[in-house]
């Protein structure tokens, strides 16, 4: 094959000059990926603003691999909104629905139970060991937008780490060998 | 320049934005969509009403839900997922929403229903004040498409009271 010819014989013929446009062209690659991540962040007020699916509690609705973009805004939270959540003492944010709101009529605090459109009963079990129900701190957003398939990448990613380690390889090797 | 590598990616580059922008029209395609559902509740029969041990009330009803949400469906529309919620205030809260029944509707043929349940998951209360209660009957619906945006909605409606004594 030439083209493997070919590439052993760019990566030979490497110069510091161009190692160092590569180096910088790659750390630009890098730094927009993060601009763009903590910029989502910003706008959507969301510490994570994409969260894959990773259970099949919310099926049909939501599939395993499947991606939902998150907003946390000041609205109230009220029943029917799909919510992610995070429980004390546990490290996955859980993605279901609301269904169930009691708001306090001096401080405005809520007290919100979940569950999964799949699950028979409500999340209760869920919860932290005599938590009955969820306050305002533990949701981190609820989700607006869906889009099918596309979280697989990651989860196959972190599943098998040595697709991870030859994807970063070959791209990597993809950057050096690059002629402009 | 045209090697290999060169044209997969482009080619790759090439079909994944044709299939956002197509992915992002299909979810706009639904704001042109005005639906005009109809739904109607009614309360037949309180089945129990009670004082918890805790010292919660709780009641059980059976209802009648008519409802007609086909206009609802659009070509990006997966599924519908329907529920009943009764909305009250108290001295405590001044939001109570609290979940009664679910339905998940898979297509536009099923969108056109009448049920008679008894609610599925419990009315309870935050402490005791259910005793001639006014509330709300509110049918919500929520429209996970395809791809893009999900939509949500609602149908008030008021004026049903709980009974006066427990029973």
């Amino acid at each position: 094959m030439g083209w493997i010819g070919d590439t052993v014989d760019s990566v030979k013929s490497i110069q510091i000059r161009q190692l160092l446009t590569q180096a910088v062209s790659l750390g630009m690659i890098v730094t927009s990926a993060l601009i763009i991540w903590k910029a989502l962040m910003c706008i959507t007020g969301s510490e994570s603003p994409v969260v894959v699916v990773l259970s099949g509690s919310m099926e049909p609705g939501f599939k395993r691999g499947d991606i939902l973009f998150l907003h946390m805004s000041k609205d109230p939270i009220r029943t029917g909104e799909i919510v992610v959540f995070n429980v004390d003492g546990r490290e996955i944010p859980i993605v279901h629905r609301v269904i169930k709101v009691h708001e306090r009529q001096d401080t405005g605090e809520v007290d919100v139970l979940t569950k999964g459109d799949n699950n028979y009963g409500d999340d209760r079990l869920l919860y932290a060991q005599g938590q009955l129900w969820l306050q305002r701190h533990h949701i981190m957003g609820r989700a607006v937008g869906f889009l099918p398939y596309v979280g697989w990448v990651t989860i196959i990613m972190t599943e098998k780490p040595i697709i991870k380690y030859i994807l970063i390889g070959a791209l990597g090797l993809l950057v050096i060998t690059s002629k402009d | 320049m045209h090697s290999f590598g060169y044209r997969a990616n482009a080619l790759l580059t090439y079909a994944l934005t044709i299939l956002a922008l197509m992915c992002t029209i299909a979810s706009l395609s639904d704001n042109f969509n005005f639906p005009s559902p109809s739904a109607e509740i009614q309360v037949l029969n309180f089945n129990w009403f009670q004082k918890q041990p805790d010292g919660n009330d709780e009641v059980s009803f059976t209802m009648n839900i008519t409802a007609d949400l086909q206009s609802l469906f659009t070509w990006n529309t997966k599924q519908l997922f329907i529920f009943v919620a009764a909305e009250y205030e108290t001295p405590q809260n001044s939001l109570n929403q609290v979940s009664l029944w679910d339905a998940i509707i898979p297509a536009k043929e099923h969108a056109k229903f009448w049920f008679q349940i008894a609610n599925k998951y419990r009315f309870t209360d935050q402490g005791s004040n259910l005793r001639g209660k006014e509330f709300n009957l509110t049918l919500h619906w929520h429209v996970m498409p395809k791809t893009g945006k999900m939509l949500a909605d609602k149908l008030v409606m008021s004026g049903f009271r709980l009974p006066e004594e427990y029973r």
